[in-house]
């Protein structure tokens, strides 16, 4: 049965096909059991997709490179649970698109950052970080704070994410635009926009001006991180993989 | 045996090799090394001061870091894969490339393309956030289809060749090409939100996504920095201390387990994540296992200078492969160890993995490419030898003291991280808030610093090296032949 290493060595073609298939065998048989076993991402209450606000801070983040010393992933160990909440579900990260669990901590783990701080703190720290944590070593962004929100195509943002999987609904696509704006405007009637996305917070998250800066949006998507999931309301067996 | 074959003086006519695009890769790659590790100082200077992005959107960390990771492994480490492998191809199948100078030329100047894109990408802000793969799909498909033109080329100069065994070089080249093509295909699966805009959406999302980023993002490790840089260890060492490798069935041996084995390493990277448990063991059994043919290959490497090893004193340029293979066997049993997940649980996220990192691609990839380097420069350009031998020591000891000082800063800063986060006071308290862990990692970032100069200056030596042998002795031939034409 077995070939002679020799016929390999002398026919490319066969050992280009031969080197596809060994290559192929352990990607085929650790990703293909993520997307068939059930239990692989937790059924729990809480999860929605982002809003388009929040769409539009998570690109910031993404622009920006965050991921590259902040993770989004906590681990189950006493001291990450205790300094940073409870540990990250898969489930938690099933809309991100690409995930954000980053694999290193120049700075801490912002999984659950969400409602830790004012907004007024969160754009006071991004604009000048050594104003407010004299020992830190993260990038000024002042610049976000007096840069507009480009969204003209959010629409067409919901709609592509919709194409490769996330359950957004016409009625999301139709208001998006009147959403997005809903939630930096603390006068306007949030009910709709909140019956879409449940528990999305609505302010003027960077209150230094009236226009929509890519500091609203970067502000919105940080507070929103890690406050969907109730965890005081889920059964501890709920949470198995 | 066919590992002999290399060496072995054939009466036959060599075939009309395609040398210009070798020689511009060579220069290219210089010149790549260099950028990319002004870059990563750049980067490693603002983790110490900063102030140093200028509060400038251009030049926050987070934009130039990709900057640096795709500098160094696809600008400088592709491009010296680019045109070793089509030197490597051609000599040990006695074939001239198949696609001749257009086809090599639009690989090389396609892949430099692809380069600059990526990188004013990155300083713009588009990125898919994926790390060794942030690209955006218009770039991503630039790739593919060069990467493919690649295949052919190599493949085709294979098909074509005069020697009936195909030399081990071009295994390991091989499985470089056709799996980075797989890993590319599928951890970039996105859709654009407009066919005119820079932005897509991936196909894949949380859990699933993070697998299938690692699949790539470890591979990338491994055939790229590993088999691919295998393949060029396989044919300039044993060039360089003419001498023939060691044992071919090691060869056999290792290649296959090699690439069987790698692919299943990615989890590793996904420790006590949200990833399922079974991923996470399955991930770390292989990445032990995955020790014994990295040995392989370190042993076979380093036993082709029996009774060559007086040669280390002579030629410093195969001194810089030889410590190659060293930093490739030991950085391949730290990270078996670091994949452990008791002790991952310590390293994971700290600084202990960027040492791990550097210890690789300083040690193993930017030395070997040094080492190859000084060996094809004079062949290429027809010189006896490099310009200044002396100053490929002094490359050398410079080179070697900025990674001691670099890697052994990441040690000390990353365990003392990773300790420092998991410290309880006797109260029953975190002992430290993370901003102190933060405090306590500048004296070390500083050392790191002193380390990554050490390293560019050794680089900025070698380039001027480079330069005065391509210049020096073309002046000299100037000078001997215009009298001639004179006449």
């Amino acid at each position: 049965m077995f070939i002679r290493h020799e016929t390999i060595e002398k026919n490319v073609i066969l050992m280009l096909v031969l080197t596809l298939i060994t290559v192929s065998i352990g990607g085929l048989v650790q990703i293909i059991p993520l997307f068939t076993v059930e239990t692989t991402i937790e059924r729990i209450d809480g999860m929605r997709p982002y809003t388009p606000l929040e769409l539009m801070g998570r690109n910031i983040y993404i622009r920006e490179g965050c991921y590259l010393c902040h993770s989004q992933q906590i681990r189950p160990f006493k001291d990450e649970v205790e300094r940073y909440g409870h540990y990250s579900l898969a489930a938690e990260s099933m809309y991100d698109k690409p995930f954000q669990w980053g694999s290193k901590r120049t700075g801490p783990d912002l999984a659950r950052v969400g409602g830790r701080y004012s907004n007024d703190w969160h754009v006071a720290h991004l604009a000048s970080p050594r104003a407010v944590v004299p020992e830190s070593v993260m990038p000024a962004y002042p610049f976000l704070a007096d840069t507009p929100l480009e969204y003209s195509d959010i629409a067409q943002h919901l709609r592509t994410l919709r194409s490769v999987g996330t359950p957004y609904t016409d009625e999301m696509i139709a208001n998006a635009r009147a959403d997005l704006e809903a939630q930096v405007d603390p006068d306007r009637d949030p009910t709709a926009m909140q019956k879409r996305y449940p528990r999305a917070p609505v302010a003027k998250f960077n209150g230094e001006t009236n226009k929509i800066t890519e500091m609203d949006a970067l502000v919105a998507y940080l507070q929103m991180l890690g406050t969907l999931v109730q965890f005081g309301d889920i059964p501890p067996d709920r949470l198995k993989q | 045996m066919p590992s002999q074959a290399v060496l072995t003086a054939d009466q036959r006519p060599a075939p009309r090799y395609v040398e210009d695009v070798i020689r511009a890769a060579v220069i290219l790659t210089m010149f790549w090394g260099v950028a990319a590790f002004l870059v990563g100082v750049v980067i490693a200077a603002q983790l110490v001061w900063p102030q140093l992005s200028f509060d400038s959107p251009y030049l926050t960390f987070g934009r130039l870091r990709p900057l640096h990771t795709s500098a160094a492994i696809f600008a400088f480490g592709g491009t010296a894969l680019i045109g070793t492998a089509f030197h490597v191809v051609q000599r040990t199948c006695r074939a001239r490339l198949f696609g001749g100078e257009p086809l090599g030329w639009f690989v090389l100047l396609g892949y430099q393309f692809f380069i600059v894109a990526a990188a004013l990408g990155y300083l713009f802000g588009i990125t898919q956030s994926k790390e060794y793969a942030e690209p955006e799909w218009f770039v991503d498909l630039w790739l593919t289809i060069v990467w493919v033109a690649y295949l052919i080329a190599y493949l085709g100069t294979v098909m074509k060749r005069e020697e009936p065994h195909i030399y081990v070089a071009n295994w390991f080249y091989l499985a470089f090409i056709i799996t980075i093509a797989m890993l590319h295909i599928v951890n970039n699966l996105a859709l654009p939100v407009s066919i005119t805009g820079t932005k897509s959406y991936g196909a894949w999302s949380g859990v699933q996504d993070a697998m299938i980023q690692w699949w790539y993002g470890h591979n990338a490790v491994g055939f790229f920095l590993t088999a691919a840089f295998l393949g060029m260890m396989y044919y300039y060492i044993p060039k360089a201390a003419n001498r023939p490798v060691y044992s071919y069935r090691l060869s056999i041996i290792h290649f296959w387990s090699l690439v069987f084995l790698y692919i299943w390493a990615g989890p590793h990277h996904l420790h006590y994540t949200s990833l399922p448990d079974w991923a996470q063991t399955l991930g770390m059994a292989f990445s032990v296992m995955l020790w014994m043919p990295s040995w392989g290959g370190m042993i076979n490497g380093l036993m082709t200078l029996s009774g060559a090893w007086d040669k280390l004193r002579t030629d410093p340029g195969l001194r810089f492969s030889v410590t190659a293979v060293g930093f490739y066997g030991m950085a391949t049993f730290e990270g078996p160890v670091m994949s452990i997940k008791a002790v991952n649980s310590l390293s994971h996220y700290t600084d202990w993995t960027i040492g791990h990192v550097h210890s690789g691609a300083l040690g193993w990839v930017a030395f070997i490419v040094f080492g190859t380097l000084y060996y094809l420069v004079p062949k290429m350009w027809n010189r006896p030898a490099m310009w200044s031998t002396r100053l490929i020591s002094w490359h050398y000891w410079i080179a070697t003291i900025g990674i001691v000082l670099y890697i052994t800063a990441m040690w000390v800063s990353g365990i003392m991280q990773g300790l420092m986060w998991r410290a309880y006071d006797e109260l029953g308290f975190l002992q430290y808030s993370f901003v102190e862990t933060v405090a306590a990692m500048h004296p070390f970032y500083l050392i790191r610093l002193l380390g990554g100069l050490c390293f560019l200056s050794g680089g900025l030596i070698m380039a001027y090296n480079m330069w005065r042998t391509i210049r020096t002795e073309t002046e000299a031939l100037a000078t001997q032949t215009q009298p001639a034409l004179a006449a």
